[in-house]
């Protein structure tokens, strides 16, 4: 019978490690908030969280609940309820679903993390709309329901030099809120500390980009279902000393594996870039379906996003700034084009996936006639999947297959 | 004497599709099944009657291979399947000497499939998630105006003054649908504004290349279609000699490719080959 083999995942062994911080991460964080020892702020992904570190707050990031919720495909159940109260399912399914599990009272932390029962509950939002207009919007409605202030920075957006200009104005952004963090936590902004949080957020996202590009390596020992993982102390503990030393464990790993000659799947034949979300709720799936094809998804725009080379001791707030304008969604389609272009030469890549995620306008861009110029710049052929990060009702999984395998087919042909 | 066959078997959401070819690349036998609901059941009739047409036995099939959205479910075939997608480009490769643009309008999914001169596949574009333009948005409307689909292509070109039918979505189509029999509007002018609704679907998908060649069960049972198709796009559009059959007589190419020249297949063990 014409049944389909199943490729297994070669596990990391760093994960247990990684698992060990992320507990210790959000157990630290439930203790925050229930006991009061520390204040807590909730940070959008790349806001000004090393400032909030550095003044002594624990952050949490919805964003990572957000994709816990789409991970471990809670999701769809909850945006409903986000849905009923005026948030559009045509918005972003982050929001919606994180709103839905607050008005539910659920949490994925719950199961993953014994004895924490809810989210923390936060002391200040902070929101950088470099992402999106969305965690603005997102942060305004906890502001409301929970009274708690909601303060962060307007971010330029489609930049594509990212000149002084913008750097002064979110530098006077991040300034300005000094002071009302300052009286939430109860202390003076040490200098001195800041300026050893952005260092350390500087070594982490080395660290991080020489994890990613371990990938350039043929077979590539690491895919981008695996970063989507492993990104998690990139993203929660970035500042920290912990996740440098995760990520020394991890680079050492997959540079054995590179020296072993061991592929994170077994028979590479192609090698393929992943633009825009994951589909978090078809992480294993994808997986599998690529590793069936033999196809390692192995470089994306999506992990490299966390990949901040402008942090600077030195200047530490306008070097914020910098990184976190530098940041390819905050860019013009031509700077996107370039990336995407040395991207595919840098990591010798075979096509280029781009997900329309049709919730998240902002990571989709494929919207705007980009993949028929990259395509023609550098004859790499691409393919356009709609989906979704979060809300899994916007998922046809057989023709999200059939295309997929359709396109693997056409690479595997024209060699 | 033996005769040597290949199959292709299409288990499409709608149609099951069975070709069977020789080694000269002849088609001998087919048939087409609503698919149901055990694929492999249908599968098995439809392999039944074509080999039967064809005139030979089971166990003459060298080879075969499956495609199609059930292309996992059928029993008889060994591990190998293909997407429609690369059997359509098969096929297309099999019958033209040229670029062409291959549209199919499925029971599920539509697909442009740009071929280059050299039969490679160029480029291939599969339909959005929503049905609009596909065979599953005609059979919803035949329901909704009670007509049998099979009527649909002699009443559309009854049509004198067409209906235009402006939304995307197969679901407010339908209300548009029903507003305009509130108005009095004839059913032929109905169905023609239904057909011009798919040809401006499909068409829109994607540029077009080369000769346009049309294919699927839909435009099998409505070749006013690809008249309307043709007029639209301001270029002849090729209906080809069984359309519906496209997929899988380029799955039986493709089992075809994997043997040898005197039908042994080169690839797995012979033990496997009726497996």
């Amino acid at each position: 019978m014409a049944e389909e083999k199943k490729a297994t995942r070669k596990k990391i062994q760093a994960a247990d490690h990684m698992n060990k911080i992320m507990a210790d991460y959000f157990y630290g964080l439930n203790e925050a908030a229930t006991t009061g020892k520390r204040k807590v702020a909730w940070c959008t992904s790349v806001g000004p969280a090393e400032l909030l570190q550095a003044l002594g707050f624990a952050v949490h990031f919805p964003e990572n609940h957000a994709a816990m919720l789409g991970a471990t495909r809670m999701s769809t159940d909850l945006i409903p309820a986000a849905n009923a109260i005026g948030y559009s399912p045509d918005i972003c399914s982050y929001l919606t679903a994180d709103i839905g599990a607050y008005l539910k009272g659920i949490t994925p932390l719950a199961k993953a993390y014994p004895g924490i029962q809810s989210v923390p509950k936060p002391d200040v939002l902070v929101y950088n709309t470099n992402q999106c207009r969305d965690v603005q919007d997102w942060m305004a409605w906890y502001s409301r329901k929970l009274g708690v202030p909601s303060i962060g920075v307007t971010s330029p957006k489609n930049v594509n030099d990212v000149t002084d200009a913008h750097i002064d104005d979110v530098t006077r952004q991040i300034e300005a809120l000094i002071p009302t963090l300052e009286g939430i936590a109860g202390v003076k902004l040490d200098m001195d500390r800041l300026r050893e949080t952005v260092s350390l957020s500087r070594e982490c996202t080395e660290l991080w980009k020489q994890v990613l590009e371990t990938a350039i390596a043929s077979p590539a020992p690491i895919t981008f279902f695996d970063g989507t993982i492993h990104m998690g102390p990139a993203v929660v503990l970035r500042g920290t000393r912990e996740a440098i030393d995760y990520y020394k464990v991890l680079l050492a790993e997959l540079e054995q594996r590179i020296r072993d000659g061991v592929g994170a799947v077994d028979g590479e034949t192609s090698r393929i870039y992943w633009e825009g979300m994951p589909v978090w709720g078809r992480l294993r799936q994808h997986s599998e379906l690529f590793a069936n094809l033999k196809s390692t998804v192995l470089a994306s725009t999506y992990c490299s996003s966390w990949i901040f080379p402008s942090f600077s001791g030195i200047d530490p707030i306008r070097s914020m700034a910098k990184a976190y304008l530098e940041l390819f969604i905050v860019r013009s389609d031509r700077y996107k084009e370039k990336y995407i272009e040395e991207m595919i030469g840098k990591f010798r890549i075979d096509g280029i996936i781009y997900h329309d995620a049709k919730t998240c306008p902002y990571n989709s861009n494929s919207r705007y006639g980009l993949p028929g110029r990259v395509e023609a710049e550098t004859g790499v052929p691409s393919l356009v999947i709609s989906g979704d990060l979060n809300d899994l009702r916007c998922i046809s999984d057989e023709q999200t297959k059939t295309n997929i395998e359709a396109f693997i087919e056409q690479i595997a042909e024209v060699r | 004497m033996s005769t040597p066959v290949f199959v292709g078997l299409d288990i499409g959401s709608s149609r099951t599709k069975v070709a069977v070819v020789d080694a000269a690349k002849r088609l001998l036998g087919h048939a087409v099944r609503k698919s149901g609901t055990d694929f492999s059941a249908t599968a098995e009739t439809c392999l039944d009657e074509s080999l039967e047409m064809a005139g030979v036995r089971r166990d003459e099939i060298v080879n075969a291979i499956s495609t199609g959205y059930g292309r996992t479910n059928v029993a008889f075939v060994t591990a190998r399947s293909k997407t429609e997608i690369g059997c359509l480009s098969r096929w297309g490769r099999h019958h033209f000497s040229e670029a062409i643009t291959i549209i199919d309008i499925g029971g599920q999914d539509n697909k442009v499939i740009k071929l280059d001169q050299d039969g490679r596949r160029a480029s291939f574009k599969m339909n959005r998630k929503c049905a609009a333009g596909t065979g599953a948005f005609l059979e919803e409307m035949s329901l909704r105006l009670d007509i049998p689909l099979e009527a649909m292509d002699a009443l559309a070109r009854q049509s004198l003054e067409m209906v235009k039918l402006g939304s995307y979505c197969t679901v407010f189509s339908a209300t548009e649908v029903l507003e305009n029999i509130r108005h009095g509007k004839k059913v032929p002018d109905i169905v023609k504004g239904l057909f011009y609704s798919v040809v401006k679907r499909v068409l829109e998908m994607d540029s077009h290349a080369g000769r346009v060649v049309m294919t699927g069960g839909v435009v099998a049972h409505n070749p006013y279609i690809v008249e309307m198709a043709g007029e639209m796009a301001g270029r002849p559009v090729v209906l080809p000699e069984f359309p519906q059959l496209a997929g899988a007589i380029g799955a039986a190419l493709y089992a075809l490719d994997e043997t040898d020249p005197i039908g042994i297949r080169n690839d797995i063990p012979a033990g496997e080959t009726n497996g």
